[in-house]
């Protein structure tokens, strides 16, 4: 049981952190430019295709740096020349540009990489157990990913909370107008906070495509989920992305391991379930088996309780 | 100093200024008076770039319509809005560190300078903006204006929901601005303090400008009065 317990603890907190590295590029750009963007998870494709190649050239480490730098570059691309452009036009252009977008990059990827998976492997010096708990091993690119991803939270908080950048950022999440009209430059910060939250999620591509699998279906797979834990942390909260990214990841970790039935829990406090209905039906399912319908239950009981989220501001 | 000619500006399909022209010179306080909804608002919008605009506007002998916002305040006009846009989530010093356009060349206007003249902003310097009382909110969104070193300042309506003793502080913070050679836009609907401290005033009907005077003139003027203002 303890080593259920651990090993699922350590898994939610790769598994959630990662989901934040996705989560909090989203969660900005909605908060400061209002702009839902459909494509977020394209950018953390491409982190793996962009990581997948330059790896391929030049190693692993230097890919690291590299891939997130050149989807960053695309987001701010795609910013400057794109939404932009079409941000004149209200908020219904923009989500379908984004929409578009995404279905663009999945397309693109599929015509220079093909439509199978590619040969995106975790590098040869990290492909070690690092420890080994009660008989299961601990490989040393979990151990990667934790750093890695600690090391990305820590340095955001510093440049959000310690740096002038960070102020403006936070100023304009409230009154990006009021920022403008005081001197500074509006929309190049946009641009840059673009550029960083697609980096971010480019460089959750890097470190997951390996371990995951790098192929044009990944966009989609974890897209769905990165919207989850925006709108349950509250859509515009850095703080609730973070908590909601652990929150969703353990409740999706923890529910790999009950292979046991809401009837099995109600028998344990002495109720019996004996309703042959659909009722009875819906109580015998192994909660295991809802893993993948979890966190979208959750998102939509949160929607009809409390349509802010965790930690959100907004109340439209 | 600073003026505008031939003024207009929309939003979406709405025609809303339709030929404002004024000019504000040197030190001056001039008082842009107005009932609800005449566009006063939309003056100092237009001329800050945020509302779609034609027309002419000029600052310091060079035409400024076409620059975007931030650059417009850059070339030394500050705005403070009449919803006050105070940032909620960041300490009082925080918005005030914003009002700088530039940690490394500061104005005029030091963060000392502020709270030696507002010992209570002072008092509250790590306070949430959010949790300031009207009147300090209004103080800080002029101060933190200031603290970017403007050289005309245009402040809509900062009178608005204040009890009468801070209206007049207000008057006096605002006749000081002037006092230290910054060009001043009074945005009003009541006539409180524009009467007393504006060296000219313009009334403004219907997205127009139908009076232009000093105070003295105004009060001569009673169908202004009446027909434009009272309501
Ligand atoms: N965002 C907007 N979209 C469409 N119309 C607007 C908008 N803002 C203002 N208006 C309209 O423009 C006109 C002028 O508004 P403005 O805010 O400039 O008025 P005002 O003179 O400042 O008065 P007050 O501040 O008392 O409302 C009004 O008729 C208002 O309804
Ligand atoms: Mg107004």
């Amino acid at each position: 049981m303890s080593e259920f317990i651990i090993f699922s603890l350590l898994n939610t907190l790769i598994y959630g952190l990662l989901l934040f590295m996705l989560s909090s590029g989203l969660t900005l750009i909605f908060g400061l430019m209002n702009v839902l963007n459909f494509a977020h998870a394209s950018f953390y494709m491409l982190g793996a295709y962009f990581a997948y190649q330059v790896s391929l050239k030049v190693g692993f480490i230097p890919a690291l740096f590299l891939a997130p730098l050149g989807v960053a570059v695309v987001g701010m691309l795609v910013e400057r020349y794109g939404l932009r452009r079409v941000h004149a036009h209200g908020h219904v252009a923009e989500l379908l540009f984004t929409f578009g977008l995404f279905f663009l990059l999945d397309e693109l990827v599929v015509l220079i990489w093909g439509r199978n998976p590619v040969d995106y492997q975790i590098p040869a010096f990290l492909d070690f157990p690092l420890f080994t708990l009660f008989n299961s091993d601990f490989s040393a690119y979990r151990g990667f990913m934790l750093v890695v991803s600690i090391a990305m939270f820590i340095s955001m908080y510093l440049v959000i909370n310690r740096t002038r950048i960070g102020l403006i950022i936070q100023a304009s999440l409230t009154h990006a107008e009021m920022v403008n009209v005081l001197g500074h430059n509006v929309p190049s910060v946009f641009m840059y906070v673009f550029g960083a939250g697609a980096g971010l999620a480019g460089l959750a591509g890097v470190i997951g495509g390996n371990y995951l699998v790098t192929e044009p279906g990944m966009a989609q797979a974890l897209g769905p989920i990165v919207f989850v834990v925006i709108v349950v942390g509250g859509m515009g909260s850095l703080t609730g992305a973070f908590v909601s990214s652990l929150l969703l990841a353990g409740l999706q970790t923890f529910a790999v391991g009950m292979e046991f039935s809401l009837a099995d829990l109600f028998m344990k406090f002495g109720v019996n379930v004996q309703s042959d209905g659909i009722i009875g039906d819906i109580l015998r399912i192994q909660i295991a088996n809802t893993r993948a319908m979890l966190p979208f239950l959750f998102m939509i009981i949160m929607l009809i309780f409390r349509p802010k989220g965790l930690l959100g501001v907004r109340e439209e | 100093m600073f003026s505008v000619n031939n003024l207009h500006a929309y939003y979406g399909q709405s025609h809303i200024l339709r030929g404002v022209e004024f000019s504000v010179g040197p030190g001056e306080i001039v008082s842009l008076l107005g009932r609800n909804g005449v566009g006063r608002s939309t003056t100092c919008k237009a001329i800050m770039g945020l509302v779609k605009h034609k027309g002419s506007i000029k600052f310091k002998g060079e035409e400024v319509g076409r620059d975007k916002p931030h650059i417009i305040a850059r070339k030394g006009i500050g705005y403070v809005p009449e919803d006050r846009s105070i940032f909620p989530t960041l300490t009082v010093q925080q918005n005030l560190e914003l009002g700088m356009k530039s940690v490394k060349k500061p104005g005029k206007w030091t963060l000392d300078d502020v709270y030696r003249q507002f010992p209570r902003l002072q008092e509250r310097c790590n306070v949430c903006g959010g949790h300031l009382s009207g009147g300090e909110q209004q103080m800080l969104t002029i101060c933190r204006s200031l603290m970017g070193d403007p050289d005309f300042i245009m402040i809509d309506e900062p009178t608005e929901g204040l009890a009468p003793q801070m209206v007049e502080t207000m008057g006096e913070l605002i006749a000081r601005i002037a006092k230290s050679g910054i060009s001043v836009l009074l945005v009003e609907q009541k006539l409180t303090i524009a009467l007393a401290i504006s060296h000219r005033m313009y009334v403004m009907g219907h997205g127009q400008i139908v009076f232009e005077g000093t105070p003295g003139e105004f009060e001569k003027n009673q169908t202004v009065r009446k027909e434009w203002l009272e309501v």
